[in-house]
Order: C-alpha cells, then structure tokens, then sequence
C-alpha cells in the first residue's frame, strides 16, 4: 500500500482514533500514516453488528413464545455466550445451560437471580420480567 | 515515573506495548516493525471448529503473549509475568509496581473498556495495555491503538482486568526487568532468529489448517460455503475474515504491510538484497488481501453473492497462499553468514 493510498473513510473509530498504517512513500520505503478508518472494514463490523441485532431479535421472540428464559434474551444483548456468561455469574456452563429452561429459572432462588441480575447490570425485577415487547435495546 | 513515560502509538496493541516496556528498561532501538519481525509476529491460522462471536475464528499472528516473549528473550532481558486470582491481590501487586517505579503491561478485555467506541467492544480478551502511573484515584494508561494516554477508574481497570470468557486475563500483567545493554549483535541474531522461526511457522506446521496451508484451506472452504451455509451466513463469515484481517491492530492487510516494512528494517542489519525484494512481495501480497477483502465486501454487501464470486474470493486467497509461500522460500535461502 502506498501511502497516498491509506484510506480516510470516517468510521465509528474515527471519532475516538485514528489508526496507525504502514505503507510506503515514493521511494518504497516504510513509514507510518494515519487512517481514519476504511469503508471496507466499517461495512463488515456493520454485518456482524447486523447479525448481533437479529440474534437479540430471535431471542426476544423465544423468551416471549416461553422457549426460553429471559437470560436468553439478556446474554444475546450484552454479546455474550454461554462460557462468557458462566464466566462472569461463576456458574458452571451446564448450570447456565439448564437455567436458560423457562421451568428450571421460574425456580432459582434470589441469591442466584441478583447474580445474574449484576452481570447484566439491572434489577432483579427487571431480571424476571423483561421489557420485551419494546423494540429498544 | 509519570515524566518519564512516552505513549507510542502502534498498529498492533501487543508490538507497541513491547516497543514501549522495552523503553522503560533502557532499550530504545526495538521500533514495532522490529518488535513483530524479531518475535516471529506473521501467521495464519483457520480453525473451523472453533466460533468466536458465532463466526469462524481466523488469526492473521501468532498467539497473544508470544510476540513480547520472544522479543524479550531474544534480547536477554527477563520478564515478571504475573497472574492473580484474587482481585484485592492484583491491585495490590498493581500498586506496588507503580510505586517501585515500573509501567506494567497488562492484558485486558476489551468488552468494559470505556474509551473503546461501543461498535467495538466485544468479548475479546487478549487486548494489551500499559498502566504507567496514578492521578489521584485514577490510574493513567497507555494503550498503544490510541493517539494519546488516557486513564481510568479503579473499578474500571479491575473489570477489564477481570474480563472473562476466552482466554480471560485474569488480571496478567507483565513488565522486563532491567538487565544488561542490548548490544547490536542481539539484535541480528534475534532478526535471524526470528526470520527463521516465522518460515517455520508458515511453511512446516504440520496439518492444513496453519500457515501457508491454512491459507490454501480457507480458500478452498471459502468455495464451498456458499453451498454449506447459505448466502446470508456466508457473508457473515467473510465479513469476520476482513474484521479480523483489517480490524485496529493490524496495520492493514493483515500483518504483511508490518512484514514487509520488518524487512526493510532488517536490511539495515543484514545486508542483504534478497530482504529488500522480499519486502516488496509481502507488500504485495498486503495488497492482494486488500483487493481480497474489498471483493469480499461486495459479497456481505450484497452486489456480489454468485457462485463464481466465492470461487473468485478462493482463487485470491490461493493466489496470496502461492505468493507468501515464495517469499518465506526465498527467506529461506538467505545467506547469514556475511
């Protein structure tokens, strides 16, 4: 890459950094440039944020149809997946894994709730009894 | 302590932490292209069976940790490597250091980092940074992708310490330890080293699925993903091949521009002009994953999604395979004995 042609394309980078490049100036040698981020790029980080939007979508649907538990639809919202969960709650993943079971969460006790409730940052009630029929999220 | 901390900014978050604690032990001649060339940086790997963030998972560089490893040990100089289980613990070791004087290298997630921009905080744990001092009740912190030093809050640099998932940190941190000069003749013994080293890498790992090879596999999984996955998903898993090639921290195409400008640098050490050619293919080659991921961005846009635009997608990944497969060759048969 040349240096005249590093991209400038403004991104969601490009409002906290620019980014480091290497590329060459006219003599072939090395230097760095600066780049404020590249259309290429900013159109594949929209795809997976695409596909982020419509894992929580499909979530919401199932925890609302009684498929699932409304960790379901909390863990697809903060990206998370089941070993990232069990990570941060100290569950084990199989632990996770059967909570996700509208039956077995109708029965977990409050301790175990308010432990799920602070990774996911809100309330116990609000654990419980999700706003999902609100688009926002 | 704080005076005497220079932020660098970097392409790849764990060159320019190595770049950085290597000055602070006295050593200032190691520059990030250096760093990456010496620690055997350039790799690639597929490895299907593993998903990260519900896509494929590809690496354009070796393993996190090692870059500043090998750096490190080709240069005589020893690392304090530390992990904690306890949170109170690691402050404490955290604090310590600081107060002794040394900046720490520390290896976050980037998910809770705050001055990270929203779109892209994902679970990813094997970001490095710097923490060089205190301000008050804030720690101040060099991380390498940005352009200037930033800071932040106790509670907030325990979390990302903390991160969990995939390789979680669990509050690593890392420093050298002041040693002997680096004399000029470690430096070309490590350039060589690690040359070597990253031919070995590229062209004699056993199995498909790393180095060159791994590049030829991709290519030809690439093909059929159209037909296994369908269109939709297919894109998706282009488009996690360009973030991980182009995404902060490579430099552009995927590691090669790094190489290359590697290459240059070496030249200086080793006389050579076969370094000098090399160079410019793995320009190339850095080139040719760019028109690559640009191809690859009319398919997950959605002005390409035929057939004959995967195989296209393939026959580049196999043209790359066939190019940097020559340049590790003709590394190969450099003469150091001059």
């Amino acid at each position: 890459m040349k240096k005249e042609e590093v991209p400038h394309d403004p991104g969601s980078l490009g409002k906290v950094t620019r980014e480091v490049c290497y590329a060459t100036d006219e003599e072939g040698k090395y230097t760095t440039a600066l780049s404020e981020g590249w259309d290429v790029k900013a159109g594949a980080l929209d795809v997976a944020w695409e596909d982020i939007a419509a894992r929580i979508a499909a979530a919401r649907e199932k925890v609302r149809r009684g498929e699932a538990s409304p960790l379901l639809f909390y863990m697809e919202s903060k990206l998370m997946d089941i070993g990232v969960l069990a990570g941060y709650t100290g569950f084990w993943k199989w632990q996770v894994r059967r909570h996700l079971r509208p039956a077995v969460f109708a029965k977990l006790s409050d301790r175990r709730l308010r432990r799920y409730a602070g990774v996911f940052e809100v309330g116990v009630d609000e654990l419980v009894h999700p706003n999902i029929h609100d688009k926002g999220i | 302590m704080t005076k005497a901390f220079k932020h660098i900014q970097a392409a790849h978050c764990e060159n320019g932490v190595t770049v950085s604690l290597l000055n602070t032990v006295g050593v200032e001649r190691i520059t990030e292209p250096l760093a990456f060339g010496i620690g055997s940086g350039l790799f690639f790997t597929y490895i299907p069976l593993l998903k990260v963030n519900n896509g494929p998972a590809f690496a354009f560089r070796t393993m996190p940790g090692l870059i500043f490893k090998r750096t490190c040990r080709a240069l005589d100089i020893r690392i304090r490597r530390r992990r904690f289980r306890d949170k109170s613990e690691a402050k404490q070791f955290l604090d310590r250091c600081l107060d002794a004087g040394h900046a720490v290298g520390c290896q976050v997630g980037v998910y809770y980092l705050p001055y990270f921009p929203k779109e892209y905080r994902f679970h990813f744990n094997a970001h490095n940074l710097i923490v060089f001092g205190r301000s008050g009740d804030r720690y101040l912190v060099s991380d390498p992708i940005m352009e200037e030093p930033t800071s932040l809050s106790e509670y907030e640099l325990e979390r990302v310490r903390f991160a969990r998932g995939v390789l979680s940190p669990r509050g690593q941190l890392y420093y050298p330890e002041p040693g002997k000069p680096v004399s000029d003749e470690m430096i070309r013994t490590g350039i060589r080293h690690g040359i070597r080293r990253n031919i070995r890498d590229m062209l004699h790992i056993p199995g498909p699925v790393a180095g060159v090879s791994g590049i030829r596999y991709t290519a030809r999984r690439i093909r059929k993903w159209r037909e296994t996955l369908g269109p939709g998903k297919a894109g998706l898993y282009l488009a996690q091949l360009v973030r991980m090639q182009e995404e902060i921290g490579t430099g552009g195409g995927g590691f090669r521009y790094i190489y290359a400008a590697f290459l240059q640098e070496a030249h200086a050490w080793w006389p050579d002009d076969l370094l000098l050619t090399t160079s410019a293919s793995f320009t190339r080659a850095g080139d040719l994953w760019r028109d690559a991921a640009v191809h690859a961005a009319g398919i997950y846009k959605g002005r390409l999604g035929a057939q004959s635009d995967f195989d296209r997608m393939g026959d580049y990944l196999l043209e790359i395979a066939g190019l940097e497969k020559d340049c590790f060759l003709a590394l190969s048969k450099i003469n150091w004995t001059v």
